[in-house]
């Protein structure tokens, strides 16, 4: 039978038209790859964490021949340069031009607060490494997850830790005088004067400090000084502390990032025997972190620490919700609650996220040590199953303003 | 009593400290009537250098890393004035946005090329053990540092008034025509003083090291103190910027440690005051 011209351009015109209205019929589900992508700072002064979480995620890519559940995954990695703007910018690449299915990242808080409100309105299910306590507690979104930690979260247990074993009464916090501080500086306090203990001085020190001297002279006597410090801060820091000789007055513990594996390894015999807590210890003896830490290492030529971690973490936890959706990334819906659902085995632990996003998961105090001619943060202890509320009663806790420079208020500060 | 006299000794060896960035910054404003942007980086590369220098070569002497990295750093400085800014004389704002350019330009390399990690630099053998003052300890190096500050004011002093390239750079900064009319050879001027102030730059980085650590930021951290020393002491004079570095290290101590939430707001409102009721700073000599 003869086609006429008009019914050929009618049909090829309605197959068109078919083809763009059902996309899931041309493309079979399952042939295109998953797109994952990373935010990371991989300039500016953020640079070295954000290296770090690029190198893991590839790594954790790798080792697995770049599928998971089944199907093969992409990494798209964009710089942020720690600047806001820019991650909103290369959040918006990501999700509009490499039309990404999920993000890992990013790591500041700020930069975490500067995509929130796109993520929620995309709908992008997002593994976020950013600490910032709000983003899981009075501001959560349901397309956001962290596997890493609160600000306060890795605190709680340290403040724990200090009251009854170490049998500290009085303590100095220090930290950079931004939220993150303020926040881990605040849980800590909390936690510690809640068993009894008193904080007799918070000192805040502007983020650019070059000279930690007249800080150094202000620390008033007390058992231990608490380091709520990130980055290079909290070791340049402890050099002003010892040559000041306080070190031999006062002993040093410190959050999740004063003394991370990235500072350790510039250090030296003066790290020795000071206490931190974070939820990863390149030390931790379970068989996935056996295999991890010396495979970073080999790469790295140093320990993976906190950022490598949390995107080695990140990856995993989104390899076992891949497994229960069988690879299925088109469905949003189902991804991001089979991500909120997951119960991962990762390097850290067993990770399982609140009804908020936020991990609950074991948080472990470390002690820095020396193997094999290197600094190592030893782990003495493991809190299991730390929440972001510790031991506090929830719906209290959100009823509370968020935690701040003077919430909670310090009632024990000696003048 | 210890807190006042501990911060005293702050105040006086980061006002040291403050002295060696800033000599240099003011000499090059000077003259040149150019506000360095790169002032900053070139005080960061001479840290940046001394830490791997002095990790990575037994039994380094600072002093004699200072002086090589100074060096380096001048010669680094004396390249970029003379190919980039003598091809924007009679711009001053272009030759302000191209310091500031080169100023990334330095910081990027050095984030390339020594990583995001704060790489510290180590004290001198000799000067370790901190020294016992009554009845509490001290650092011995910042000490030292402020020594140091005198002994390069008492160079720099010689420099400028006892010998004749000293005396041909008063002129250029007292009046700058005039000096030409008299044959002064401004243009090569410039390429020295540059030269000398990047070098002292790279130098005051060596040896602030100790203290401050060679981390990516680092000249950011360090370029506005050199402005404000320079603004409140008086552009292109020695002893302003010698009597400025002081006053603000005293200010900067003991403001952070009995107002530590205005602690930025202490440091620039004197410059703010300054500004405004005598613009050309405490020792100023130049006109417009």
């Amino acid at each position: 039978m003869t086609i006429s011209r008009r019914q050929f351009v009618n049909g090829i015109a309605g197959a068109g038209v078919a083809s763009l209205a059902a996309p899931n019929i041309v493309f079979a589900q399952g042939s295109e790859p998953i797109r994952i992508g990373l935010l990371a700072a991989k300039t500016g002064p953020l640079a070295s964490g954000g290296i770090d979480m690029d190198l893991a995620l590839t790594m954790f890519l790798k080792e697995r021949n770049n599928t998971l559940a089944g199907r093969k995954a992409e990494l798209i990695v964009a710089d942020t340069a720690g600047v806001p703007a820019t991650a909103r910018t290369k959040a918006q690449e990501l999700i509009e031009k490499d039309k990404v299915h999920c993000l890992i990242g990013p790591l500041a808080a700020f930069e975490a607060l500067a995509i929130a409100d796109y993520i929620t309105e995309k709908e992008m299910p997002t593994l976020g490494v950013a600490a910032a306590e709000d983003m899981t507690q009075r501001h959560p979104s349901p397309w956001f997850v962290r596997a890493t930690s609160t600000s306060a979260q890795s605190a709680y247990p340290l403040a724990d830790y200090a009251l009854k074993e170490l049998k500290y009464k009085k303590i100095v916090t220090i930290a950079d005088d931004f939220a993150y501080g303020h926040e881990m500086c605040a849980g800590f306090q909390r936690a510690f004067e809640d068993g009894g203990g008193k904080i007799v001085q918070k000192i805040f020190t502007p983020l650019a400090t070059p000279d930690y001297g007249s800080y150094v002279a202000q620390v008033k006597p007390a058992d231990a000084i608490f380091l709520g410090t990130a980055g290079s801060n909290g070791f340049r820091f402890l050099r002003q502390f010892i040559e000041y000789g306080l070190k031999d007055k006062m002993a040093v513990i410190g959050g999740m990032t004063a003394l991370d594996e990235s500072v350790l390894r510039n250090m030296g015999d003066e790290a020795l025997g000071i206490l931190t807590t974070s939820w990863y210890s390149a030390e931790l003896d379970n068989p996935l972190n056996r295999a991890f830490a010396p495979a970073f290492r080999k790469q790295a030529k140093y320990d993976p620490g906190f950022y490598a971690a949390s995107t080695y973490v990140s990856g995993a936890v989104l390899e076992a919700a891949l497994k229960t959706t069988k690879g299925n990334v088109e469905d949003k819906k189902a991804l991001v609650a089979a991500i909120r659902g997951s119960n991962a085995d990762t390097v850290r632990g067993v990770v399982k996220f609140d009804e908020f996003g936020n991990v609950i998961g074991n948080v472990y105090i470390r002690k820095v040590s020396k193997t094999d001619g290197r600094l190592v943060n030893s782990v003495i202890k493991t809190y299991p199953d730390v929440s972001q509320f510790w031991t506090y009663d929830k719906a209290a806790f959100l009823k509370n303003p968020v935690y701040s420079r003077d919430y909670p208020p310090a009632k024990n500060l000696e003048p | 009593m210890q807190f006042w006299i501990i911060q005293g000794l702050n105040s006086l060896s980061l006002g040291g400290l403050l002295f060696l960035l800033s000599s240099g910054f003011s000499l090059i404003f000077g003259l040149m009537r150019l506000a360095n942007l790169t002032h900053g980086a070139f005080f960061m590369l001479g840290t940046y250098l001394a830490a791997t220098a002095l990790r990575s070569i037994d039994g380094l002497n600072i002093w004699v890393t200072a002086l090589g990295a100074g060096a380096a750093v001048a010669a680094i400085g004396g390249l970029f004035e003379r190919l980039v800014l003598t091809r924007l004389k009679g711009n001053p704002l272009g030759q302000v946005l191209v310091t500031l350019g080169m100023s990334f330009i330095i910081s990027d390399a050095c984030l390339m090329i020594w990583g995001g990690d704060s790489i510290p630099v180590p004290t001198p053998q000799n000067l370790q053990a901190p020294t016992r003052l009554f009845g509490f300890v001290f650092p011995t190096y910042r000490l030292v540092l402020v020594g140091l500050a005198i002994v390069a004011a008492i160079l720099l002093y010689f420099l400028l008034e006892r010998t004749r390239l000293g005396a041909m750079i008063r002129a250029g900064v007292d009046d700058r025509q005039m000096a030409r009319a008299v044959g002064i050879p401004v243009a090569n001027l410039f390429t020295i003083v540059f030269c000398l102030g990047a070098g002292i730059a790279g130098a005051a980085g060596v040896l602030g090291g100790p203290i401050l650590s060679a981390y990516p930021g680092l000249d950011a951290d360090m370029l506005p103190l050199a402005l404000i020393v320079v603004i409140l002491g008086g552009i292109g004079s020695l002893l302003g910027a010698f009597v400025g570095s002081f006053i603000i290290g005293f200010i900067y101590t003991f403001g952070t440690a009995l107002f530590p939430e205005l602690a930025y707001i202490i440091l620039f409102l004197p410059m703010i005051f300054v500004i405004a009721f005598r613009p050309q700073g405490l020792f100023g000599r130049v006109g417009a």
